[in-house]
């Protein structure tokens, strides 16, 4: 039924949140190599504001989103001050140990307040539906989805390449010790840096619910794909991010429609063989 | 005076491998459930096998210092190997955890011929992508692993021909205390010979091993394979003992717990995992009727501790108040 | 066996425009003490990376015996005696010094993959270890863990773990370094003390090393090697002088 082209836009929809999703975390590990596997727990908590915010509040959706991306920057900021500062010199395994905690203890909340049903947002008019182009029909939401990405993805390599907070940021990645000597307060970059990541994972959040639905172990089913793009692109990269989440995003999609049997496993097995061949990620460091 | 300092390394190493007193204690209250709290076996066996999961991750984690995700993926393929021997009509218990035994170290060897040439966020993604790739082709395997509703139609018969395996848990746990107790000793063993010792350098310093002729991979994919097949028994033992296998086995959510369990124990004391599989199993049970989301939310609370405050697990806690109770080996 | 221990054939290494080693070509005849110095950056930690291995030459050779060794791995290269020790103390925190030189022998050996028979049974690599230690007056503190040991001990021990592996070759990345002049004598007498058969190449800024120990010292700057000489011609080699201009060199 649907042609090459139309897997083939659904998976750059789909390509696009994983980025939107992941970036984040890519420039925060890379920068202070903190392992959050809590990552999607900002994410969760702007999808389950967006959904809050339409169904309880009845806000246009657009609207939610820019609360969507505070929500999770803020929650950022308190847990980096309260938790996430004591652990930077701390083992991996300790770093995971309390990321998993923290997802756990979100989890368990969205079950509380949200129950554990699937949650759905509702969407202007003017975002549903489809628009037909050259006899393909191409959905109007996810258009919106890569213009939105698309967007932001312009925005945040202006910021790194133009901007003096952006040469910091890359300085930082690319040698912390370095970056300190020249007098660059890293943790202050790090902090920043770690709000916006936070932010954009929860507009991702908000953003991900017409798309790949909502729930209360949401933080936990889709960590593994940011994982996965994260690793795959290498640390520290914007464009290894979005190389990484466009590469996953349509290979999962041509997987699930043209090998229903194996659709699951490709995106696994594609992850494999490229950290076997490149392990430190596509465009990773060193 | 020459010879006196130099049989000090010998009196040191025996000093260090004998057993303390404390530890035979510890084995002979593992004999109490029997005498003392007979209705409560059945809990003795799940703890039992959750010690031995616990004791077979920490020779990875705690031992050579790698981080595994996935552990999960050992446990639930022993689980679902005895399963599927039992189902299709062997169910001799002894050659059936043997078998499945076998089957998780020859998984533990390939994928640890993977994952050995990899660090740090590297390895923690290759393992979690193994031990989700596997719960998932056993989700889509459904013909083979009976998918979300478990595996159906195991029948075990007796153990050693003269046990049955029923409700009230004696020959479940003696079976399951039996099995820990020989992979104690071996673990037990194996922590203290060079290997061991190797293994502590992987952990300690994994760059200066090589500058010492160490082959870094070589004795990762060692451990990994005995780890696996240590696993691989916990979950036969599982599935033996309960007579099912569910796709629970190979979650994330099980190798989340039982890295919990050996954290909360401490990690790298051999004990670690056996006190740690005591108490949560034992909290666990207790917070039985609360809803389960509620029991997440203070295991989450309780990781943030722990890591926070006590991060050498209960041993580690106890190390510090008595420091006779031995470093960590 | 050759006479020459150690030699490597323009040797390059480039990181992007970064040239850290350029046409490196440096022979050490067997049983000799070698010198290498020079200024901060000019590649001499990076030089001993790629003799071991823990760096990949972009073009050259490095061959040990007159055999050539660059592909190997470094593990290969230790175990056919070609050791360095580490500028900053890369020690084993939670082992004692005796578990951490008997690991080092067992390693050599082979036996550090057994499993099965537990340490007393190796008690030969136990005595070894503590023979080592002896000769290097750590004996006293063998049984506490790494990280209780003074830093001059620790200094001590990364020497005496390369020395378990039986070493032909001994790179010594500045083995003085942050080492207090009160607590120096330990060390040079070890060094002096090292086997005639050993061909060492040690990496010094203190003069005090340099002058002593060394029979010939190879002047290194900016990843090339600028001249190679006995001290007293390294000594007044106007050219070194200029590259220490300012730093003055210390002499005893």
């Amino acid at each position: 039924m649907a042609s090459v082209f139309g897997v083939l836009f659904d998976g750059l929809a789909y390509g696009m949140l994983l980025f939107l999703l992941s970036v984040g975390l890519s420039v925060t590990l890379g920068m202070m190599n903190f392992v959050n596997l809590a990552h999607c727990s900002f994410a969760m908590l702007g999808g389950y504001v967006a959904v809050a915010l339409t169904s309880a509040f009845g806000w246009p959706f657009l609207a939610t989103l820019a609360p969507a991306f505070l929500a999770a920057a803020i929650l950022s900021v308190v847990l980096e001050r309260l938790l996430y500062r004591r652990l930077y010199r701390a083992s991996e395994l300790d770093q995971c140990l309390l990321t998993i905690g923290i997802v756990f203890v979100s989890v368990a909340a969205a079950a509380y307040f949200f129950g554990t049903m699937q949650q759905s947002v509702v969407l202007p008019s003017y975002l549903r539906g489809s628009v037909s182009v050259m006899n393909q029909s191409f959905g109007m939401y996810r258009l919106f989805l890569i213009i939105m990405s698309l967007l932001v993805t312009i925005v945040l390599v202006i910021a790194l390449e133009y901007t003096r907070f952006g040469a910091q940021v890359r300085a930082a990645v690319d040698n912390q010790r370095m970056a300190r000597g020249l007098g660059i307060d890293v943790d202050r970059v790090f902090a920043v840096t770690f709000a916006l990541g936070s932010g954009l994972a929860g507009l991702g959040g908000a953003l991900a619910v017409e798309i790949v639905g909502l729930d209360h172990a949401f933080a936990f089913s889709f960590l593994v794909y940011v994982l996965i793009v994260v690793a795959v692109g290498g640390l520290g990269s914007i464009a290894g991010s979005f190389a990484a989440a466009t590469v996953l995003g349509i290979s999962d999609m041509a997987g699930k429609y043209y090998l229903p049997e194996f659709g699951a496993f490709l995106i696994y097995l594609v992850m494999l063989v490229l950290l076997m061949w490149r392990p430190s990620g596509l465009f990773g460091k060193r | 005076m020459m010879s006196v300092s130099a049989s000090e390394p010998q009196r040191y190493l025996r000093a260090q491998i004998r057993w303390q007193p404390v530890e035979a204690l510890f084995w002979v209250a593992t004999l109490l459930p029997f005498v003392v709290t007979p209705s409560y076996l059945v809990l003795a066996s799940q703890i039992a096998i959750t010690g031995l999961f616990a004791l077979s991750l920490d020779l990875i984690v705690g031992y050579a210092g790698l981080v595994s995700l996935g552990h999960a993926a050992y446990f639930g393929f022993g689980s679902y190997t005895a399963g599927l021997i039992s189902k299709w009509g062997w169910g001799e218990p002894l050659t059936g955890l043997f078998i499945a035994a076998a089957a998780a170290g020859v998984l533990g060897y390939i994928t640890s011929v993977v994952i050995a040439r990899f660090r740090h966020l590297a390895l923690i993604m290759i393992t979690l992508g193994f031990g989700v790739l596997l719960a998932e082709a056993a989700n889509s395997a459904s013909w083979l692993t009976g998918g979300a509703d478990g595996l159906q139609g195991m029948r075990m018969w007796k153990l050693l021909g003269m046990f049955e395996f029923d409700l009230y848990g004696y020959a479940g746990f003696s079976y399951a205390l039996a099995v820990l107790f020989l992979a104690f000793l071996l673990a037990r063993r194996l922590i203290n010979s060079p290997f061991g010792l190797a293994l502590r350098g992987i952990r300690e310093n994994a760059v200066r091993m090589p500058a010492i002729g160490a082959d870094n991979p070589a004795h990762i994919r060692k451990i990994y394979t005995i780890a696996a097949v240590m696993a691989g028994t916990a979950g036969a033992l599982l599935a033996q003992t309960t007579e099912t296998v569910s796709l629970e086995t190979l979650s994330f959510q099980r190798s989340a717990d039982v890295l919990v369990v050996l954290i909360l124990g401490g990690a790298g004391r051999l004990y670690g995992g056996l006190v740690g599989a005591i108490v949560y199993m034992v909290a666990r049970d207790q917070a039985s009727g609360v809803n389960p989301q509620y029991w997440y939310f203070w295991i989450g609370i309780l990781l943030i501790a722990v890591v926070t405050f006590l991060p050498n697990g209960i041993l580690g806690g106890l190390a510090r108040l008595m420091p006779a109770a031995g470093r960590r080996a | 066996m050759s006479t020459l221990a150690l030699a490597t054939r323009g040797l390059d290494k480039s990181f992007g425009s970064l040239a850290v080693a350029t046409n490196v070509t440096l022979e050490l005849p067997r049983g000799e003490r070698y010198a290498l110095i020079g200024p901060n950056g000019a590649g001499k930690t990076t030089l001993i990376n790629l003799i071991t291995g823990m760096l990949k030459p972009d073009r050259g050779q490095i061959l040990l015996d007159s055999q050539d060794i660059t592909p190997l791995k470094p593990a290969e290269r230790v175990r056919r005696g070609l050791v360095r020790t580490f500028q900053i103390n890369t020690l084993f925190p939670d082992l004692n010094a005796l578990e951490a030189v008997a690991l080092a022998v067992c390693e050599r050996e082979r036996c550090s993959g057994r499993w099965w028979r537990t340490l007393p049974s190796y008690g030969a690599a136990f005595e070894e270890a503590h023979t080592i230690l002896v000769s290097l007056e750590l004996a006293a503190s063998c049984f506490r863990p790494t990280r209780e040991l003074a830093y001059g001990q620790q200094r001590l021990l990364e020497i005496a773990l390369a020395l378990a592996a039986k070493p032909a070759v001994l790179l010594l990345d500045e083995p003085a370094a942050g080492v207090p002049q009160a607590e120096s004598a330990e060390l040079f007498s070890v060094i002096a003390n090292l086997s005639q058969d050993m061909t060492v190449l040690f990496i010094e800024h203190d003069m005090n090393v340099v002058f002593r120990f060394a029979k010939r010292i190879i002047v290194m700057v900016g990843g090339r090697i600028l001249v190679e000489g006995t001290p007293q011609e390294i000594a007044s080699d106007p050219r070194v002088r200029e590259v220490y201009l300012g730093r003055g060199a210390r002499h005893a």
